[in-house]
This record gives structure tokens, sequence and C-alpha cells, in this order.
């Protein structure tokens, strides 16, 4: 067995599932994304030796471009790259999530700014705009009129990259002070936990407070709809977001695809680096079978 | 970049780059692990491990995330 862990950074997620798999006395290849080098003309070699990347890297394009060429040569790699892929991007999640009938909020796209101030007039005040690619609640906005969007806009169309170019547009869902985030292993939701927050934006990299919440049939049931929505299936390795919504119930909101979990395991008492470890190896054994 | 390297023959210790108060380890970390200064607060990556050495870490980029 072979496993590569893909990193930005040792925190404490990629220190957990280190420790765990070393002392299940498996060698851990830690690969750093700004090191890799990969030859992408390279014969593939056929081994019978299961080999399986784990992906922690935070940088969302040098993940997919290392994911990708590691799956070209045959590697199982959780999650894959068309995972991350659809799951690192809020327009591609929100298009699989509504594929596959899971309810989402409303959401829009625009392409300049006199589009986006349609698309905010269509889904009513206040609205929630969010960049395609981002994490941890950053440079997400509540915007309570036209004036607060029109600023926004003016910064972000003048000052972003081109992906700025593309304004992602969510109806705001008025929740209970809190949202729900859910652990998907495989085909199994193993854990959940509730973050309370003063604020609006509940992530706990923002100072949400983590909760554990057993987990119901319905939520399990809408979180393994989610992960084969976005291509997760028996093999994903997911984070759900979800929202209480007064008027729908449970909406998904956001998928992530390289969870982080360090306030999660005393909360719900689940060992989820060793679930993450169980479902690699599990993989890892079921991919060789079949390459 | 600054970086901070701390003797061979201390192997657990290191100094912030940051403030240079010196910084304990309860075991022996990992080259890319990321630690916070318990007196400036600032964030460090261990930039190499024989000897300790840190780094501040690098600023958070557009795409980062989970």
């Amino acid at each position: 067995m072979r496993l590569t862990l893909l990193h930005t950074r040792i925190r404490v997620e990629e220190r957990l599932l280190i420790e765990e798999l070393e002392r299940r006395g498996i060698a851990v290849e830690l690969v750093h994304a700004d090191d890799a080098v990969l030859d992408l003309t390279a014969s593939r070699m056929p081994t019978d030796e299961p080999h399986v990347l784990l992906d922690r890297c935070l940088s969302h394009t040098k993940a997919l471009a290392i994911v990708r060429a590691y799956e070209s040569r045959g590697i199982v790699c959780l999650n894959p790259s068309a995972v991350t892929r659809t799951c690192g991007d809020k327009l591609l999640t929100t298009i699989a999530l509504t594929d596959a009938g899971v309810p989402t909020p409303r959401s829009m796209a625009a392409f300049s700014a006199e589009g986006a101030a349609r698309a905010a007039d269509e889904l009513g005040y206040p609205v929630v705009i969010k960049p395609c690619v981002g994490s941890w609640g950053r440079m997400v906005g509540r915007l309570n009129d036209r004036d607060a969007l029109e600023a926004v806009l003016e910064h972000k169309l003048s000052l972003g990259g081109p992906q700025h170019g593309i304004i992602y547009l969510q109806q705001f869902v008025e929740k209970p002070g809190r949202d729900i985030r859910a652990f998907v292993v495989g085909d199994r939701t193993i854990a959940a936990i509730m973050r309370h927050s003063d604020h609006w934006i509940t992530n706990t990299a923002r100072g949400g407070r983590a909760e554990g919440l057993p987990v119901s049939s319905a939520l399990d049931d809408l979180c393994r709809r989610t992960s084969r929505a976005v291509g997760g299936g028996a093999q994903g390795l997911l984070a759900v977001d979800l929202l209480e919504c007064p008027r729908r119930g449970l909406l998904v909101c956001e998928v992530n695809s390289t969870m982080e979990f360090r306030n999660s395991i005393d909360t719900t008492g689940v060992d989820i680096p060793g679930a993450i470890v169980d479902h690699a190896l599990h993989v890892a054994e079921a991919g060789a079978a079949i390459i | 970049m600054s970086q901070t390297t701390t003797p061979a023959s201390e192997t657990l210790t290191a100094s912030c780059p940051e403030c240079g108060t010196t910084i304990a380890f309860a075991r022996p970390p990992r080259r890319h692990e990321i630690v916070r200064c318990p007196d400036c607060g600032a964030e460090l990556e261990v930039v190499g491990v024989s000897p300790i050495t840190l780094a501040l870490a690098p600023e958070v980029e557009e795409d980062w995330g989970e």
C-alpha cells in the first residue's frame, strides 16, 4: 500500500491523519503542492501495489491540476478531480445539486454589473454575493440594497481577476443563528455538527461555535444524495453545509471536498480521521482490483 | 521571508522570527506544520526540522479553502 498525502500546510487535520496512518504502520509520502513536479507524458507503469492520494491541498487550482495528473497514472485520488472541480466552484455545485433535485438556495449567475442588478432584483434583497472559488466565508457579503450591490460590484469588477467577472448571487436564507455541517465518508454520513454564531456567517473559521448533532435518517439521506450529486458517491470524502430554511426545510448550501474537522471530533465523539483513513484504505484496495 | 534557525543541540525549541521569543515544542514538529507564537500570535510555518527552522506562514491565497 502506498499512500500519498498532498498538502499545503500541516495543520491539525493533516497531523491527525498522518498520526493515524503511522499508528497503523502505513508509510505516508508527504507531497507539498509547491514541490510537485509531474511528468505529464510519462508512460503509465502497471503495478499491483494499491496507491491512493489523499488530497489535503489548500489551493483549489493546484489541487485540481495535481490530482488530475495522478489520476492519469492510475492512482486512486480522494477526492477525484471531478468532485474537487464541482465542489470547488459554487456555480458548478449549484448546477450539480439542482440537476439531482437536491434542495439548495435559489442562486443566479451574472456577468456584468447590469446583469447582477437584474439578478438581485429577481432574488430580492438582502442578497448574498459569493466568489465562485473560495472558502472560509471570505469575500462573502450580504447586500441589503442596490446601493450596496453597486459598491461591491465596482470593487469586484475593477480589482478582481477574470474569475470575478462571474457574479454569483444567492438568495439570503433567514437561518436560526446556526447552520449544519455533515461529514460524508463514502456513502455514509458519519457525523454532523451545528455551527452557532451571532453573525450570519457561521463558519468555525470565522468564530462559529460547534455543537454535536445526531445524524437523523433525513439528514443522512439528503447528504448521501448530495454526495452522489457532486460525483462523490462511494468514493467521496465530503463536508456538506446545510441551512434550515423556515419555508423550504433543509437546503444544501455548499459542499467541501477537503473537509476540516478539528472542531468536530470532540463535539461529535466520532473519530473522523480514523474514518477517513479506513475509507482511503478501502477505496485503494478496491481501486487496485479494478486497475 | 525572514527565518530563524535553532542550533541542533536545542532540538525542540526555536525562536519566533516575528518577536524573537523562544517557542518550545512538546514533540518533534513536521516540515510545513503550522504553529502559533504564544507571545505575539504570529502564524508560523516549520520550514526545517533539523534544526527546527521557523518562518512567517504564507498569506492565505484567494483560491485556498476546504
